[in-house]
């Protein structure tokens, strides 16, 4: 049957037909589309790719900014400790030298005052004896007026002595 | 996408539309005609000078057949058809000939006529020295002929209007719309569905090849189920045509095959006692090279006149009963007309998927050819 015999000249013009559209679409048609399709496919995947690493980084950035600023926290905190430590121990020495200096001062004082006492005692003291002379040497000299009994005084004050 | 499936819908509809209006029943009866001389047998035989009865055979296989001209319709007796150019050289010596088919209507025409033996009907044969009929080398511009060269023109239009775009536009900023955005589907899609997967890593050699076979086989489907001019050559549905694609698979399988795959052709890993003296196995898988290519001819062409006829056979429906009266004319030309549309909606379905499968299997055979061990 004619229907299941290929026809020499259709096999002919089929192949010629066929092998010109297959040249012309094998070197115009088809690696033009498919190329620029790739092309873009590429550039989109490229795109995506980029998109994940900026959207890593903006991630490893905020972190990075937590750590920065818990770090400035702390230095804040070790700061402040150790103006409240400095500030107690200035307070301490201040306080331990204050007393020292009152302690110091109220030697000083006490020696001083010590002094002055035995001073004036002892000026007390001449003071007292000199009256003492003077008053005798008064009492004495009535005695001594009053003739009277002057013999025997002298004797006893010889005797005394 | 949904502007895609809406084009494909319309191409259904008005490929159904005018697929069940493909011929009217008054002209129908006479639709494929023959040179009366060349063919009394075949053809509307006249019962009376109003009636005529269908001869089925003739208007199935005229149909599907290629042949000299371009039939377009029948008015009121008249033939209209586009004549085609005949061109022959003579196996008995006469030289080359070129002329018009419509000298052959007539009958013999420079000792050329179409015959009306069993052998070759229908073909143009010449008279031999001791009076047989021989066939001389015939180079004729037949209906399938133009058919693929219109089918072809159309394909070439395409495609290279596509290229043009990209060409003209920078492809990674922007994305084309319309016409070019649906090529660039279908070309992403059998790129990325069949070719990748099918090929494997040298894809990129292959791809212009099976593109080309998927747009060339796809679109002379389409093209085979208009009904009228310049479609409706039963190209895809022709041996010759499915024999050189199969042929081109072949080449293509066969010429780039790497070491592994003659190995396991030649000297498959199989019991030594399979393979010497008698070389069974081999012998299998050289049958097997030639029956891959003869599958994918057969299927092809099956599927694609197996379409045909069945569309051809609904549409008889409503001539074979227009002798018994007009109420069950009318009741068949109902149904032929629904199935009709079914029929073609079917078709536009294997159209694509017998370019589908022509393309994958050819990708599949390809990869396997290029398979590292």
């Amino acid at each position: 049957m004619s229907l299941i015999t290929p026809d020499f000249g259709l096999l002919f013009w089929m192949t010629l037909i066929f092998g010109i559209v297959l040249f012309v679409l094998a070197k115009w048609g088809f690696p033009m589309i498919t190329d620029s399709v790739q092309k873009r496919a590429d550039r989109i995947n490229e795109s995506i790719r980029m998109a994940k690493e900026a959207e890593e980084r903006l991630k490893n950035l905020a972190s990075e900014q937590e750590a920065l600023i818990d770090k400035a926290r702390k230095e804040q905190a070790r700061v402040l400790k150790e103006a409240s430590d400095s500030r107690d121990a200035i307070l301490e020495q201040a306080r331990v030298q204050a007393k020292d200096e009152a302690s110091k001062i109220l030697e000083q004082a006490k020696t001083q005052i010590a002094a002055e006492k035995e001073s004036a005692l002892r000026d007390v003291r001449k003071e007292v004896a000199a009256i003492s002379v003077a008053v005798a040497e008064k009492v004495l000299r009535k005695e001594l007026e009053k003739d009277s009994g002057r013999d025997e005084l002298l004797e006893k004050l010889v005797d005394e002595i | 996408m949904r502007r895609f499936i809406l084009i494909l819908i319309l191409i259904a509809v008005s490929g159904a539309l005018s697929g069940a209006g493909e011929v009217h029943p008054r002209f129908a009866a006479a639709e494929y005609r023959l040179t009366p001389a060349a063919t009394p047998e075949l053809a509307a035989t006249t019962t009376d000078d109003t009636e005529v009865e269908l001869d089925m055979d003739e208007y199935l296989y005229g149909h599907v057949r290629d042949s000299y001209e371009w039939h377009i319709t029948t008015v009121n007796g008249r033939h209209i058809s586009i004549p085609l150019p005949v061109i022959l050289v003579s196996k008995a010596g006469r030289g080359f000939f070129a002329f018009s088919s419509k000298h052959l209507e007539e009958g013999e025409y420079q000792g050329f006529s179409i015959s009306t033996s069993e052998k070759r009907p229908g073909k143009i044969v010449e008279k031999g020295p001791d009076g047989e009929e021989i066939r001389p080398w015939d180079f004729s511009i037949t209906k399938n002929v133009l058919g693929l060269m219109i089918n072809s023109a159309l394909l070439l239009l395409i495609v290279l209007l596509t290229a043009r775009w990209y060409r003209r536009h920078d492809a990674t900023s922007e994305a084309p719309s319309g016409g070019v955005g649906i090529m660039e589907m279908m070309v992403t899609m059998v790129e990325d569905d069949i070719i990748k997967d099918c090929v494997g890593e040298d894809y990129k050699r292959y791809s212009p090849y099976l593109l080309t076979a998927f747009f060339f086989i796809f679109i002379n489907n389409l093209m085979g189920i208009v009904p009228f001019f310049p479609g409706g050559a039963n190209v895809t549905g022709n041996i010759a045509v499915t024999m050189v694609l199969a042929l081109f698979t072949f080449f293509a399988i066969n010429l780039f095959g790497n070491k592994h795959y003659w190995k396991e052709i030649l000297w498959p890993e199989v019991p030594t006692w399979l393979k010497v003296p008698i070389p069974l196995v081999p012998a299998i898988e050289i049958i097997g090279m030639f029956t891959k290519p003869f599958s994918l001819m057969i299927r092809l062409f099956a599927n694609i006149l197996a379409g045909h006829l069945m569309i051809l056979g609904v549409v008889a429906m409503v001539f074979l009963t227009a002798k018994m009266g007009i109420a069950v004319n009318s009741g068949f030309t109902a149904v032929a007309v629904f199935l009709g549309i079914f029929m073609d909606c079917l078709e536009l379905l294997v159209a694509f998927l017998q370019a589908y499968v022509f393309t994958m299997l050819s990708a599949v055979f390809i990869g396997l050819s290029r398979q590292k061990e």
